[in-house]
């Protein structure tokens, strides 16, 4: 949920999406990966919205790539702060967050479908987070809904481990559930011995954890569990069993909220899970969209 | 102008165990509750107090507390209390409040009210500290999003100031803060407001503020003068750039100060005590230090990074006596050895305003009374002069009491005049 903000672009492979600039009525200038399914979406296909958590989206993302793969359109909105455009100050609280992901979706046009194009959500931690208020504005709008570990609950139980407070090299621990793999993702390989790597890395952190601070610091709460009964669509939760950073416990807490909710537990899966087990998520939230 | 030399007392609880560096993770945030004694908090309170008070029997031109959360080295979250007391018990030396952290306080508000108090009940002697707050204080303890303290803190000083200044009932529509009647009753004496101090760490973004609003800017920092001197460079540089005059009295700092007899004798009698200072109270969780969207980007960038990589985290050097005199960190030994190394410093950072730490970690009182009057008998006075006339007309920023205030320590014996107690309960 970190590091991965890495600029590593220098050595991605041929990227598996088109990327867009958009601009919000609210002057909010972000790109927007375009996964189309091959040969092109046709009239009928399903757009699934797709928002990252808190480390931003991979250069690779083998869980988008599964769900074009599966004959589904994936819109991904770089948030503000995860991309070089700036503009992440014109957005402050919940409501601007879920907002503006409304406002991305209307300028890529996921609103003006003829009424057969389904638009889905998908998202995950802090982007399960944002979906979740998104489809409490307006479930009119949304097909159905995966939302990965999302964060947003607090269970006075089952404490979330502060991230805010950890040092990066203390972030693999609490992500994945092997930390070992963690770390090779998270650091990129990148060398944080040369200052000038260590610098780009401290500003990416600030800007982009800073930006996630705005709703997950200091309890990742804004008060969703009040509006979740407006949440009357279809969702599918998807949970690794070795989440250390949003234990399971959470799974059971969000079924409760929601109206219409299924729980799938992963095994192997920490918090990371998107990456740890693409596959087993792919195949789930692809059942669950597409059923 | 003069040199102004202010008395500080950071109040640390002086009984943190020899392993707590070892066997806890943080002095602040999350610091272990069993270490804390409410009874011998009693002692500890009024024996600090009494320093104060002392300090200014020594003639020092001020006196100063200041506000940390959960903090060990610093027991006043309310430092506000402490120059309640002060000023009751004091009418000559500057009340330093340095400061409120404006931007934790619901409304804002309460601090222009409170400030207000002290400047009244001291009759003028309020010198009004305005910091952003640490990380510790203000994100981990009290809760404040880091990318938004800033904003909110720009939004509480303008508050404030507005409410000392503007004499009409007026609505303030903040991000923040709404309220439809802001009336600041009290009002401050000095008009149109006290002496404003900002104290920084190393956030560049305040510099400019400071020159903004002409306010004293004052680097708080632990690590001496030495290490002081670039971040300071860097703010006398911005103060050319933005064409504002050079005094001295937009800038203090603070310093920790040791006077003995002889500087065999400063090692001797304080060794012990820098050293529970450095190697215990500053045994702060890294964790804590920068909450992503603390610092801005600009002053990522200006800043230096080594203490966030592993190996340093792990390497946590222990300091000796003699790390912290050669390093500039204590300014310790005679009086003659002191003054010299005070005036290097005063003018090599060209501060108007010397936080003075004389007493720190877990110095006992004696000590603590016998350096204060050492350098107040011996150091103070050769050190006032050193900017002579050049800045003469130049402002200071300095309080301006009033000169028929109430002088409390003459009137405490009226304050008990009955000739008897009133027996049995009153109704």
């Amino acid at each position: 949920m970190s590091a991965t903000e890495l600029d590593s672009t220098d050595a991605a492979p041929a990227p598996a999406f088109d990327e867009v600039i958009v601009t919000t009525r609210r002057s909010v200038t972000a790109p927007v990966r375009v996964y189309e399914p091959a040969g092109g979406a046709s009239a009928g296909t399903a757009t699934v919205l797709a928002l990252h958590g808190a480390g931003g989206w991979l250069p690779g993302e083998p869980v988008l790539d599964g769900l074009v793969e599966a004959g589904l359109r994936v819109v991904a909105p770089v948030w503000p702060a995860w991309s070089e455009h700036g503009d992440e100050d014109r957005l402050s609280d919940m409501a601007d967050f879920a907002l503006h992901g409304w406002d991305v979706a209307t300028e890529m046009g996921l609103l003006e479908g003829d009424g057969n194009s389904e638009l889905h959500l998908l998202g995950h931690s802090m982007g399960g987070m944002i979906a979740a208020e998104m489809a409490a504005l307006a479930p009119q709008s949304v097909a159905r809904m995966a939302l990965l570990c999302p964060a947003g609950i607090w269970l006075g139980d089952h404490p979330i481990p502060d991230i805010f407070a950890m040092l990066p090299y203390q972030l693999a621990e609490v992500l994945f559930a092997d930390p070992n793999v963690g770390e090779e993702v998270l650091t990129g390989g990148a060398d944080f011995s040369d200052n000038e790597t260590l610098t780009r890395f401290m500003v990416a952190r600030a800007r982009q954890q800073g930006m996630a601070g705005k709703i997950l610091f200091p309890i990742p709460n804004r008060r969703f569990s009040e509006r979740a009964y407006r949440v009357t669509v279809p969702t599918l939760l998807v949970w690794g069993r070795q989440d250390r950073l949003i234990p399971p416990a959470y799974a059971d807490a969000w079924q409760a909220a929601l109206p219409e909710a299924s729980v799938e537990l992963v095994d192997g899966a920490g918090h990371m899970l998107p990456y740890e087990q693409p596959a087993a998520v792919v195949a789930a939230v692809t059942a669950h969209l597409q059923g | 102008m003069t040199v102004k030399f202010c008395w500080f007392n950071l109040m640390p609880w002086p009984d943190l165990p020899d392993d707590f560096k070892t066997e806890h993770r943080s002095v602040w945030v999350d610091i272990d509750g069993s270490l804390f004694d409410p009874e011998r908090a009693n002692g500890v309170y009024h024996e600090y107090m009494d320093q104060l008070e002392f300090a200014d029997e020594l003639g020092f031109d001020g006196i100063g507390v200041n506000e940390h959360h959960q903090n060990a080295y610093g027991i006043m979250p309310s430092p506000n209390i402490i120059a309640a007391g002060l000023a009751r018990r004091t009418s000559q030396a500057a009340i330093c409040v340095i400061g409120n952290s404006i931007a934790l306080y619901n409304p804002p508000h309460r601090v222009a009210e409170e400030f207000a108090m002290l400047d009244c009940l001291s009759g003028g002697r309020l010198v009004a500290g305005f910091p952003v707050g640490t990380p510790m204080d203000t994100n981990f303890t009290y809760g404040q999003i880091p990318a938004l303290t800033r904003e909110k803190y720009y939004e509480a000083h303008d508050l404030i100031m507005e409410a000392w200044t503007n004499p009409d009932v007026f609505a303030f529509d903040g991000k923040y803060t709404q309220l439809r009647y802001v009336n600041c009753w009290p009002k401050p004496i000095q008009q149109p407001h006290p002496p404003i101090y900002i104290p920084g760490g190393g956030s560049i973004e305040t510099w400019d503020f400071c020159l903004e609003h002409e306010y004293n800017y004052s680097y708080l920092s632990f690590n001496g003068y030495l290490a002081g001197q670039t971040l300071m460079d860097g703010y006398w540089n911005r103060v050319a750039e933005m064409e504002k005059s050079m005094t001295p009295g937009r800038a203090g700092f603070a310093q920790i100060i040791c006077t003995a007899a002889t500087n065999a004798e400063a090692e001797e009698l304080y060794s012990e005590h820098m050293l529970y200072f450095f190697n215990r109270c500053l045994h702060v969780f890294p964790g804590f230090a920068d909450p992503p969207g603390y610092r801005t980007v600009k002053t990522i960038q200006a800043g230096k990074l080594d203490q966030f990589r592993k190996e340093n985290q792990a390497l946590f050097k222990r300091l000796t006596w003699k790390d912290l005199v050669e390093g500039g960190y204590v300014i310790a030994g005679s009086p003659d050895t002191v003054r010299e190394r005070m005036e290097d410093m005063i003018k090599r950072l060209r501060v108007g305003t010397v936080f003075c730490l004389l007493h720190m970690g877990n110095m006992p009182d004696w000590k603590t009374r016998y350096s204060s009057q050492l350098f107040a008998e011996k150091v103070m006075p050769g050190l006032r002069g050193i900017w002579g006339d050049e800045f003469a007309d130049a402002e200071d920023w300095w309080c301006k009491p009033m000169d028929e205030r109430v002088r409390p320590e003459d009137t405490m014996a009226d304050a008990r005049r009955y000739p008897e107690a009133p027996k049995g309960p009153v109704a």
